[in-house]
């Protein structure tokens, strides 16, 4: 009961900052990049269900966040819906096209399903470059309409802020819940023995094609925010690259961690921003965190800082008795 | 008469470009049967090839076959160098930690190759010329030709490699049981770093032998990579004649589908086939099911 409550008492925690933090940044700039930490945290976290839990890499990821966007951007600025309608019927078909492809693609493990997710993510970002009737092709899909609550529209950058974040929270508050679950449970149990898992009475394929949907519908909820809060969106958005970038908030983050994933995609986000002299050489950056935090810090930086400084702290008390 | 001819010149190009799938394939091939890794920086070594090439040319002013020569002893260099600094030290190899940091991996290449050669885009000349050479209808360069010629070459040293040499013989022990290979004697992380140093070779040749058709640039390595895994896939990762065939298969089913049906999904149709085979046949066209890959 205990741990329970200290969970409550960290979310509440974090509804606090969210909610105050407009207090600190005011201005425009830094508010537009708390609304990307937002819809990153969203994506790091519905990637992290998938592979920090149930152990199933995807590199496709950009892809379901893509459709999304695209998914709600055609339906609002060519088939003018309502945006709200155009987000639910954004989630619920790509969560549909996952659970369909789920099937076959989760069947595969390892490489293959890393190559396989792969391959998917690029057939999908090839589409959004190619059905130039449709996305507008290589230079984007433009005009597409903020959401808006009433007459209340989400315009500016302190009303997206808000917007995204309540999204964000909850997100966050329906993981926390899934992953202290009994489906939460056994999601682990998958990942660290599909075997053991299923002899135990659980139903692994099932339940890492549902995660997988679930994911993915996440993704494209995620998607749909952001065409609705950029009015704007282009393939060059939804590539490989950023496939990756997803894995290793998420990698830097921890395996497995939710509120994880929320610091791996904050890094990331404002990283970048800081590095902006270093125009496009990010990436250097992002490969060699990938390799650094894989071999010396498995378990991300949520559960290696902590380690690391215990390693040290007894390091030093070890070199004091020593002197003495 | 013209959609025939036009067909033969398909079939031509596909098969060019499929032999070099089929180099990039059998390096992803030679590195999963010695270590169960899918190098995703495999790519980027065939990138590395055509940029050092370029390289040697432009700033060391070296001729031609020299040229080629240093660029696949660098590349190769750098594939060797990228297993004992980041692959060998690994204390626990899971699947998921390998696939992380040779993706960390491939994107350190690329960024590395950016920032030191720029984003541009460069021309790399033709090995003897770009006089087509007439055959039958279909027209065929000579640089298609070197294709062919060396992609052999390297495909028959590698067979000859692995079927007659100590080395090659331990490397297949590997690939077979490791511990028994390590049991007998046989330094298994050796054969490991040649399996990296072999497959490096192979890739950086490809991409020297295909920039003269394609161009060259820091980002080429992606693609040309994926494609060298697809072909090794519809081969069932063999190291040998399946991934040959895979490779030839791809190009042409690539080739004609973008001269048949649409250039601007061109890209699509080697992932869709890919999916396919992973879905339906994921132990390859030509193999039957031995061991467990899904």
């Amino acid at each position: 009961m205990l741990s329970a409550y200290r969970e409550i008492v960290k979310f509440l925690l974090l509804v606090a900052i969210v909610l105050l933090l407009p207090l600190l940044i005011q201005e425009g700039y830094l508010l537009n990049v708390m609304v990307f930490v937002g819809i990153h945290s969203i994506l790091a976290l519905a990637l992290n269900l998938l592979l920090g839990y149930a152990g199933q890499i995807s590199l496709g990821h950009a892809g379901f966040f893509g459709l999304g966007a695209y998914i709600s951007g055609i339906l609002t600025a060519t088939y003018s819906i309502n945006p709200w309608a155009a987000m639910l019927a954004a989630a619920t078909l790509v969560t549909l096209l996952a659970f369909i492809v789920g099937f076959p693609i989760l069947k595969l493990k390892g490489h293959y399903l890393a190559m396989a997710t792969l391959g998917l993510g690029i057939i999908i970002y090839i589409i959004f470059n190619e059905a130039v009737d449709h996305t507008g092709g290589p230079s984007g899909l433009s005009g597409i309409p903020n959401l808006s609550l009433g007459g209340f529209s989400f315009d500016s950058d302190l009303r997206n802020y808000y917007l995204i974040w309540t999204f964000t929270l909850v997100a966050i508050g329906l993981s926390l819940n899934l992953v202290n679950s009994r489906i939460g449970r056994a999601l682990r149990a998958i990942h660290d023995s599909e075997v053991a898992a299923r002899v135990m009475g659980v139903n692994a394929r099932l339940l890492k094609v549902q995660i997988f949907a679930l994911s993915a519908g996440l993704s494209a909820v995620a998607g749909s925010l952001y065409a609705h809060t950029m009015t704007f969106v282009a393939p060059a958005s939804f590539g490989f690259n950023f496939s990756v970038e997803l894995v290793t908030m998420v990698i830097i983050g921890g395996l497995a961690s939710i509120y994880g994933s929320l610091l791996g995609a904050a890094l990331l986000t404002v990283l970048p921003e800081m590095l902006r002299a270093f125009q496009d050489y990010d990436i250097i950056v992002y490969g060699l965190l990938l390799i650094v935090i894989t071999m010396f810090m498995p378990g991300g930086l949520v559960k290696g800082l902590p380690g690391v400084l215990t390693a040290l702290r007894r390091k030093a008390a070890k070199e004091e008795s020593g002197d003495a | 008469m013209e959609l025939a001819d036009q067909i033969a010149q398909y079939l031509v190009s596909g098969l060019s470009t499929g032999a070099i799938y089929a180099l990039i394939g059998i390096g992803f091939a030679i590195i999963y049967n010695s270590t169960d890794i899918i190098n995703f920086a495999q790519g980027e070594l065939v990138m590395l090839g055509g940029m050092f090439t370029l390289f040697s040319l432009n700033v060391l002013h070296l001729p031609l076959p020299l040229a080629i020569l240093f660029a696949v002893a660098a590349a190769t260099a750098v594939g060797v160098l990228f297993e004992r600094l980041t692959i060998r030290p690994l204390k626990s190899p899971t699947p998921l930690a390998l696939i992380i940091i040779t993706i960390g991996g491939s994107i350190l290449i690329r960024g590395i190759t950016m920032m030191i050669g720029g984003k541009d885009t460069h021309a790399i000349p033709a090995f003897s010329g770009s006089e087509p050479i007439l055959i039958g209808t279909a027209t065929i360069l000579p640089q298609h030709l070197w294709i062919f010629a060396l992609t052999a070459l390297a495909i028959t040293a590698n067979k000859l490699f692995f079927e007659y040499t100590i080395t090659g013989k331990a490397m297949r022990a590997c690939a077979v049981n490791r511990r028994a290979a390590g049991l007998v004697g046989i330094d298994v992380k050796r054969m490991v770093l040649f399996s990296f140093a072999i497959s490096s070779a192979l890739g950086s040749l490809a991409g020297i032998i295909v920039a003269p058709l394609t161009m060259t640039s820091y980002d080429v390595g992606i693609m040309l990579g994926l494609k060298g895994f697809c072909a090794a896939i519809i081969g069932g990762l063999s190291g040998g004649i399946g991934t040959v065939l895979g490779g030839l298969l791809l190009g042409v089913l690539e080739s004609l589908g973008a001269g048949l049906i649409s250039s601007g999904y061109k890209d699509a149709i080697a992932f869709i086939i890919l999916l396919l085979i992973l879905f339906i046949r994921p132990q390859g066209l030509f193999t039957k099911a031995q061991t467990e890959r899904v």
